[in-house]
C-alpha cells in the first residue's frame, strides 16, 4: 500500500505541490488528471526520487517503509517504476546492456539469481513479441533514433521485464497515435494484477478509454482537489479544468 | 660508418621558454655512463649523442613560457635529481598483453628502457621482418639505424628529444621490408621499475619502419612495477613507405610515481597510412606529443586516443598533423575524462601546406569533467596555406548527462554503474577508432578496469 499524506515540494524554490494525499492499495488503478502546470509531473518525479525535487512536508509511506528517505535506485528495487513522459536517449548506450544491467540490479537486491545471457536473451524475446517490438530496437542505443511510440513502447518493455509494485506512468499517451496508444495501453493492462499498482497522469480523459481506472482524481494547484471513480474522467473531458480554476490552454 | 642523418623536416626551436640553468643536473649522470654506451665507436651515434647533449646544454628544459608548454609545467622535474636507471634484472611476474590467455606472439620487454632478452620472444614474424633491440641493432643492423634514428624527431628541434638523443641507448627496432604483412600484433612492453631511494630516469628511442605496401599492428604497453619516481622520455620515430599500412595502439598505465614524456614523430609516404591511438590512464605526469606529417598524396593518418584521469594526475596530449601533400585525409577523435583535481590539456594542431589540395582533416576532443575540481585545457589549431581544402574541428567541455544518469538509476542501476555506463558510453566514440577488433576489447577491458578502481 502507498500512502501520500500532505505532500508539499519545491522546485528551485517554487512550492508546486501543496499538501496532496493519496492511498493507492494494491492491485488499484488510480488516474491523476489536471490541466498544465497542476504539478502532475513533479508529482512523478518527487516519488521517483529526482535530484532538484525538495519534499518540504508531508510523507510517503511505501509498504511501511519511508519512501522519500530512499535513493532512486532505491526505489526502483522496491519495486516503483516511472515511466517517462520523455524517455532520456542515452547515445553509446545498447538498451540490451540497459535492460540486462537494470534486471540483475534488481534482482541482486530481491536476493534472486542473477540472468545469464541467455536466461535473459528468452525473456526480453518473450516480452518484445508482446509488445510488437524488433529486435533491431533492442540493438540499437537507449531511445537513440526511436520515435515517440517506439520510446513509449520501450517504457512499456522495461516494465514489463523489472515488474514493479508500483508503477507511475506519466503522460504515457503524449506523443503517441491512435494505434500506438492501443498497443501501448495494452501492454500496461498485461500488467494489472492485483498485487500491482499503478498511478496514471494524465492531461487528456483519451488514455483513460484503454486503461481504465478504478479512481480518478483531479489535481489542481497542487492539490487534490476532487476525487470519484472512471466516470469523474468522462466529466472532465465534457467541462474541462475550468471548474478547478485553470485555464484550458493545452 | 656515414650515413645521411640530416633531418627531413629541419625546424627552428625557440629557445625562449626554456631554462638552460636546468640543464646541468640533468646531463651531469653523463660524464659516467656516457663512455659506457653502446655503440660508442660508430662516428654517427656519437656525434648524434654529442649534437643533443649540446643542444640540451644551450636550452634546458622547457618551461611555460613557451607556447607549447604553456599549460603543462615540469617545474617540479626541474627540481627532481634523477640518475640513470641501473640495468634492471628486477623479476616481472606479469606482463600486460592484448591477447588470449594462452596465446603468445613476437614482443619485446624493456625494463627501465634496457631490453630484457628474457621476457621477449619474435617467434612466429614472417621471413624479413626483424624485431630487436637498438642496443643490438649497434652491432648488426648499423646502416638501418643510421638511416634512420634521428632523421624525423631533430634534437634541434625539441629539448626533450635532444636529452633522449644525449642518452640514447636502447628501445625497439622493427623493420617489415616491402610487401610484407604481420598479422599477428607485435608487442612493445616497457616496463618502469625505479628505485624507492632514488628518483630514475631512462631515455628509450623507438624505431618503426614499414616498408612500401607492408603492414604491421604495433601495442605499447607501459606500466609502473615499484612505488619510486621514474622518468620514461621517449623518442620514436615511424616511418610508413608507399602504400604501406601501420597501426600503431599504446596503452599507458604507468604507476603513481611516473613521469611519461614521449615525442613520437612519423612520416607517412604516398598512399599510406599511419593509425595511431594511445590510451592514458597512469602516470601522475604525462604528456604524449604526436606529429603526423604526410609527405607522399593521398596518405591517411588518424590520431586518436582518450586520457582519464583522476586525483592530481596530469596528462598532456599535444599533436600536430601536417598535410604536406595533397588529397591526404587525417582524422582526430580524442575523448577525456578528467576526476577529482586531476587536469587534462588538448592541444590539436592541423597544418595544411601550401599545394596541399583537397586535404581533408576532421579534428574533434570532447572531454568530460566529473567533478568541480577538474581542469581542461583545449587548443585547437588550424593553420591552412591551400585554398580547396576541408577541414573542421570540435572541442567541447562538459559534465555527465542528468538526465541520463537519473534514468537509469530509476531503473534500480545505482549512482556508480549509472556512471561507469555513461562514461563507457562517452569513451565508445573515440576508441571505436580502433580498427582492429582485438585491441580495441583490451583497451576497453583498460576503460572498464579503470571504472572499477573509482569504486
Amino acid at each position: 500500500m502507498i500512502e501520500i499524506k500532505n505532500l508539499h515540494a519545491t522546485v528551485d524554490g517554487k512550492e508546486i505541490l501543496k499538501g496532496v494525499d493519496l492511498t493507492i492499495r494494491p492491485g488499484e488503478v488510480h488516474a491523476i488528471m489536471g490541466p498544465n502546470g497542476a504539478g502532475k509531473s513533479t508529482m512523478s518525479y518527487v516519488l521517483a526520487g529526482r535530484d532538484g525535487y525538495e519534499v518540504t512536508e508531508g510523507s510517503v509511506t511505501y509498504y511501511g517503509k519511508d519512501l522519500l528517505a530512499m535513493e532512486p535506485e532505491e526505489r526502483a528495487a522496491e519495486g516503483v517504476f516511472l515511466a517517462f513522459q520523455y524517455p532520456v536517449e542515452i547515445p553509446g548506450v545498447g538498451n540490451t546492456t540497459f535492460l540486462k544491467t537494470a534486471i540483475n540490479a534488481i534482482r541482486k537486491h530481491r536476493g534472486e539469481k542473477e540472468l545469464d545471457a541467455m536466461q535473459f536473451l528468452k525473456l526480453i524475446r518473450e516480452k518484445t513479441k508482446a509488445l510488437g517490438m524488433s529486435d533491431e530496437m533492442l540493438k540499437r542505443a537507449v531511445n537513440v533514433g526511436f520515435s515517440g511510440g517506439e520510446k513509449k513502447r520501450n517504457e512499456t518493455l522495461q516494465m514489463a521485464v523489472l515488474e514493479p509494485k508500483f508503477a507511475i506512468l506519466d503522460e504515457t499517451d503524449s506523443g503517441l497515435d491512435i494505434d500506438a496508444l492501443k498497443i501501448v495501453a495494452e501492454g500496461v493492462n498485461a500488467l494489472r494484477s492485483p498485487e500491482r499498482s499503478m498511478l496514471v497522469i494524465t492531461h487528456y480523459q483519451r488514455l483513460l478509454d484503454y486503461i481504465v481506472p478504478d479512481h480518478v482524481h483531479v489535481l489542481a494547484a497542487g492539490r487534490i482537489v476532487k476525487s470519484g471513480g472512471k466516470e469523474l474522467a468522462l466529466e472532465l473531458e465534457k467541462n474541462g479544468y475550468r471548474d478547478f480554476g485553470a485555464s484550458e490552454a493545452a | 660508418m656515414t650515413a645521411n642523418h640530416s633531418p627531413l623536416h629541419p625546424m627552428t626551436y625557440s629557445t625562449r621558454g626554456a631554462d638552460p640553468a636546468t640543464a646541468p643536473a640533468f646531463l651531469a649522470p653523463l660524464d659516467e655512463v656516457g663512455a659506457g654506451l653502446p655503440g660508442s665507436g660508430l662516428s654517427w651515434l656519437t656525434d648524434l649523442r654529442a649534437a643533443g647533449r649540446e643542444r640540451f646544454a644551450a636550452v634546458g628544459l622547457p618551461t611555460i613560457r613557451n607556447e607549447s608548454w604553456r599549460y603543462t609545467n615540469l617545474r617540479d622535474l626541474a627540481k627532481t635529481s634523477f640518475q640513470p636507471a641501473a640495468p634492471a634484472a628486477a623479476v616481472i611476474d606479469f606482463l600486460p598483453t592484448v591477447r588470449a590467455e594462452g596465446q603468445d606472439g613476437p614482443r619485446l620487454v624493456f625494463v627501465d628502457g634496457r631490453f630484457r632478452a628474457d621476457l621477449s620472444s619474435v617467434e612466429g614474424l614472417p621471413p624479413g621482418v626483424e624485431l630487436l633491440s637498438i642496443a643490438a641493432a649497434l652491432n648488426s643492423h648499423t646502416d638501418l639505424l643510421a638511416d634512420h634514428i634521428g632523421r624525423l624527431a631533430a634534437a634541434d628541434d625539441r629539448p626533450l628529444v635532444a636529452l633522449n638523443s644525449a642518452y640514447l641507448a636502447d628501445g625497439p627496432v622493427l623493420h617489415v621490408p616491402a610487401g610484407v604483412q604481420v598479422e599477428r600484433p607485435i608487442e612493445l612492453v616497457f616496463v618502469s621499475v625505479g628505485s624507492e631511494s632514488q628518483a630514475t630516469s631512462c631515455h628509450p628511442r623507438t624505431l618503426l619502419i614499414a616498408e612500401a605496401g607492408s603492414k604491421a599492428v604495433v601495442v605499447e604497453h607501459h606500466v609502473g612495477r615499484g612505488a619510486g619516481t621514474t622518468l620514461a622520455n621517449h623518442v620514436t620515430e615511424v616511418f610508413v613507405g608507399e602504400g604501406a599500412t601501420l597501426h600503431h595502439y599504446k596503452s599507458q598505465r604507468d604507476g603513481g610515481g611516473a613521469i611519461h614524456l614521449s615525442h613520437i614523430a612519423a612520416t607517412v609516404a604516398t598512399g599510406g597510412c599511419y593509425d595511431n591511438f594511445i590510451l592514458t590512464t597512469g602516470a601522475k605526469l604525462s604528456r604524449n606529443e604526436v606529429v603526423s606529417r604526410l609527405d607522399g598524396t593521398d596518405a591517411r593518418t588518424h590520431v586518436s586516443g582518450g586520457y582519464l584521469v583522476r586525483g592530481t594526475q596530469h596528462a598532456d596530449t599535444t599533436t600536430l598533423i601536417v598535410h604536406a601533400q595533397p588529397n591526404g585525409t587525417s582524422r582526430e577523435v580524442y575523448k577525456g575524462v578528467i576526476d577529482d583535481t586531476a587536469r587534462a590539456v588538448f592541444q590539436g594542431k592541423i597544418t595544411v601546406c601550401p599545394g596541399a589540395q583537397k586535404t581533408d582533416g576532421y579534428q574533434l576532443n570532447r572531454a568530460l569533467l566529473l567533478s568541480d575540481g577538474a581542469e581542461i585545457d583545449s587548443k585547437p589549431e588550424l593553420e591552412i596555406h591551400a585554398d580547396d581544402v576541408k577541414c573542421s574541428h570540435g572541442c567541447t567541455a562538459g559534465e555527465l548527462d542528468d538526465d541520463a544518469l537519473f534514468y537509469l538509476r530509476a531503473r534500480g542501476i545505482d549512482r556508480d554503474t549509472a556512471q561507469g555506463l555513461l562514461i563507457g558510453a562517452f569513451l565508445s566514440e573515440s576508441l571505436e577508432e580502433i580498427a582492429e577488433e582485438s585491441i580495441r576489447d583490451a583497451f576497453q577491458g583498460i576503460v572498464a578496469g579503470w571504472l572499477e578502481e573509482q569504486k
